[in-house]
């Protein structure tokens, strides 16, 4: 997992639920391409292709609520995104994300000073994420759940240290 | 410092004597459920190269999403499923007629007050009717438990709901949590635990205090609890066989985060709206919406009581003929019991369809939507596309209102029908 994560925002709003990023007919699939291709498609005909291009996604409050499906986080992947940033959480999305290995913090006053397209860095060790000369700090992974993620997400983790 | 029912089991499960909001701890569950996605938990464990279960006796297998196969592709994955049971001698495993896991799961006696229950569902806080603390986490982290048998936990904050009143006519524990839902948002309770009080909780029947465990995720639970007390003993004796089981209850001094009021009296049918479930309205206010599908099914609200009450009101009626409307029971054994007292016969003479015991139209198999048309649904959500086309629509609500609804054609206040 890289540390410093630089690239360009897309934005989202509140309450984002699994449903969209991934509708359950496609949860057959487990390949990150293959769910990409029909990442938040109920949204509209353009979507998930205006997606595309961008690498840390902004969301509001609530991202990735509803449904357990692990793929929410794989289809982010698959989209290309290489972080997420969210006013808050559900649950099952922020485990989720993190046994996938797709980093995320939890930022308000970065995802409301944000707009689309604009350039943002984050940087996972120091617990900041930067945009233009502004710095907003968010409170970092803890410590033991971060080498999940730092091994490229749970399967990895598993594969490099479970013995039986 | 006394702690509440989540601090309790995750303490016992973590080995430690005490725990406090906040805290992560590595739990060992009681039991770890996978259903229609058992098979990429197995493709995960080949991929890490792990040959050996951690306790097969902990492991609960259900087939119930898009079941039967609908297409040689899931066909393929059932078969993995059904395979990597037999190889390593999973006991817990039921195959596609059993029905919905969580349902089938509590019915087998699998679910006892003071476990912790993990699964690749997060309407495993349905568990949590019984007392156990149930919580869905994602297929790698299944297989993970398999592997290790513990998971990383957090320990979280507890809200306290205090009912008090009495439920009128035509309203239920559905309504309830229609109401809560709607009062608190869809990220009210964000990774919190939620415990029921109050005098009206002695009355409320395991059936109804399912609904409310399960409806409760919709509020972002990650766990919700209904304390045990003299009915879930009935309930349990019929089905634990014997085993034993220590019980649970919080602490006079646990500390919640604050507490929530509900006069269950004050309470209207309520109706969660297209596409939030906290978009939620008295049923009143959209009473007369025309409806292609009215759909009786899934873990929250198709238990037998929950058809039983559907029967009542279309008992020697004739649903209007423009309206589908799809009765799917949450078993088999619930299926049994409905045909037994002949609440099936009314539900299928008064124009019902019956599909078999399972996830069903919940999950988008079999009675998929059409552009532009509205279904009302006693399911939990009501997402966009969730049951078909985007451009279709999805309403909830509790049982009475679904087959007052059938039988008018439009959303309609049961209690103008009883
Ligand atoms: S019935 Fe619906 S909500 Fe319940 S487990 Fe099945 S798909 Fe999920």
């Amino acid at each position: 997992m890289n540390k410093l994560i630089e690239g360009r925002v897309f934005k989202f709003g509140d309450n984002i639920n699994s449903d969209i990023i991934i509708p359950g007919r496609y949860l057959i699939h487990i390949d990150p391409d293959t769910l990409a291709a029909h990442a938040f498609e109920v949204l509209g005909d353009d979507y998930p292709e205006r997606l595309r291009g961008f690498d840390i996604l902004a969301a509001g409050r609530n991202f990735g609520c509803g449904s357990a499906r692990e793929q929410a986080a794989t289809a982010l992947i698959g989209l290309g995104f290489r972080a997420v940033v969210a006013v808050s959480f559900a649950r099952t999305f922020y485990r989720n994300a993190i046994n996938a290995g797709l980093p995320i913090a939890e930022c308000p006053a970065l995802v409301e000073a944000v707009s689309e397209g604009d350039a943002v860095s984050i940087d996972l060790e120091a617990g900041a994420a930067r945009a233009g000369d502004a710095v907003y700090e968010f409170p970092r992974v803890p410590g033991s759940v971060r080498r999940i993620l730092e091994a490229g997400g749970l399967a990895a983790y598993l594969k490099a240290h479970h013995r039986e | 410092m006394g702690m509440t029912i989540a601090e309790k089991i995750l303490a016992r499960t973590s080995g430690s004597s005490s725990v406090s909001p906040g805290q992560i701890v590595d739990a060992f569950p009681d039991l770890v459920m996978s259903h229609t996605a058992t098979w990429r938990s197995v493709d995960v464990m080949e991929r890490v190269g792990a040959t050996k279960l951690h306790d097969p006796d902990r492991i609960a297998i259900v087939l119930d999403h898009i079941a039967p196969a609908k297409t040689e592709k899931h066909a393929a994955d059932q078969q993995r499923s059904r395979e990597f049971a037999r190889k390593y001698g999973i006991r817990k495993f039921y195959d596609v007629d059993a029905g919905i896991a969580h349902l089938v799961l509590m019915e087998a006696g699998h679910v006892a007050p003071g476990d912790l229950i993990v699964g690749t569902d997060s309407h495993c806080t349905i568990y949590g009717s019984l007392g156990a603390l149930g919580t869905g986490i994602g297929y790698t982290e299944v297989a993970s438990v398999w592997l290790t048998g513990k998971l990383w936990m957090k320990v979280p904050r507890t809200t306290r709901i205090d009912l008090s009143g009495r439920f009128g006519p035509g309203v239920y524990a559905k309504d309830l949590m229609l109401h809560l839902i709607g009062r608190l948002g869809a990220d009210g309770c964000t990774y919190e635990s939620v415990e029921f009080y109050g005098a009206p909780m002695s009355e409320m029947s395991v059936s109804e205090r399912m609904t409310m465990t399960n409806l409760a995720m919709e509020m972002g639970v990650k766990c919700a609890f209904t304390p045990p007390d003299a009915k879930t003993e009935a309930y349990l004796a019929e089905r634990l066989d014997g085993r034993a089981y220590a019980g649970i209850a919080a602490d006079a001094d646990a500390v919640f985060s604050r507490t929530v009021d509900v006069d269950l009296a004050a309470l209207d049918p309520m109706v969660a709206c297209p596409s939030q479930v906290d978009n939620v309205r008295a049923v009143g206010e959209v009473a007369g919406t025309r409806l292609d599908q009215v759909f009786l099914g899934s873990c929250a609200n198709a238990k037998y009581e929950d058809l039983a009450v559907a029967a009542r009101i279309l008992d020697g009626k004739t649903i209007d003929p423009g309206v589908r409307f799809i009765i799917t029971p949450g078993s088999r054994r619930i299926m049994l019991e409905a045909m037994r007292t002949g609440v099936l016969q009314t539900l299928i003479e008064s124009g019902g369809t019956l599909t078999n015991p399972g996830c069903g139209a919940c999950a988008g198999d079999g009675g998929v939507m059409a552009d532009g048309e509205v279904s009302l649904s006693t399911a939990n959500r009501n997402f966009l596309g969730r049951m078909g086309s985007r451009e279709s629509r999805i309403y909830l609500s509790s049982p009475a209102t679904a087959a007052a609804s059938a039988l008018t054609g439009v959303i309609s206040d049961p209690r103008e029908i009883v």
